[in-house]
């Protein structure tokens, strides 16, 4: 099945686009994405620890079950509003 | 009720003040998160604010539903600007609309507390000799991580 993958951040840089469609065998989950980009891009398994994810834009977990045409998210540490 | 929004242009506090505030309100707070010439003593030249747009609307607006059912205030709006801001910009503008003044600046605080920590939006900063994205604050325990959760993290330590 396709998912649609969405970075944001640092993140977005080290994988040098802001989206991308993946094939992932099914059943996936979201451990299954990150394993694809930990491949990838080993660097990006550094920040995993603080790294969020979403699943159709609300925050889910490794283990959250995935199904076709989802939208998978990975979140570095957020720095919106006022600065520190 | 729409209370939260994101724009690319100026934020116009006093208008959303205004058109906030109601007659039966004692107390009206802005909070305005502005950019800051530096950041640890490294001087900034300009900030650009990014945004999972959708995820963070929805985020916001909730934290706005939230804060006016625990702190009984009247009212809330939430502005967020994106995209590149210079010094002394508003990158965020917080609005709270209370019959008292003590509901209305706590809520104020949980709300800028929690949007910096759990609404997906980021800031990358640029120096005179290069740019970084912001270190951000880490999410709330609640929120699993791709690797790990908090708790698990520090019991291996």
């Amino acid at each position: 099945m396709r998912v649609q993958v969405l970075f944001f951040g640092m993140l977005k840089d080290m994988v040098g686009r802001a989206s991308e469609s993946l094939e992932l065998p099914e059943p996936a989950t979201v451990a299954d994405v990150l394993e694809h980009y930990s491949q990838r891009i080993p660097d990006l398994q550094k920040f995993f620890g603080s790294v969020a994810l979403s699943v159709n834009q609300h925050y889910a977990a490794p283990a959250t079950a995935l199904r076709p045409n989802d939208e998978v998210a990975l979140l570095p540490p957020v720095s919106g509003g006022s600065m520190p | 009720m729409t209370r939260a929004a994101f724009v690319r242009e100026p934020i116009d506090t006093r208008s959303i003040l205004e058109r906030t505030k109601r007659p039966e309100d004692g107390a009206a707070i802005a909070f305005e998160g502005t950019v800051r010439n530096n950041t640890r003593g490294r001087q900034t030249l300009y900030l650009d604010y990014e945004a999972y747009e959708g995820m963070a609307l929805k985020q916001m607006e909730e934290l706005a539903e939230e804060a006016v059912r625990q702190f009984k205030i009247r009212e809330v709006a939430i502005v967020h600007r994106l995209g590149r801001l210079e010094i002394g910009d508003t990158s965020v503008l917080i609005v709270v609309a209370s019959a008292h003044r003590a509901a209305a600046y706590e809520a104020s605080r949980w709300l800028i507390d929690t949007l910096k920590r759990s609404v997906p939006i980021w800031k990358k900063e640029y120096f005179v000799d290069g740019a970084v994205w912001a270190d951000g604050e880490p999410f709330p325990d609640e929120i699993p991580r791709a690797q790990g959760s908090p708790s698990s993290q520090v019991a291996s330590k």
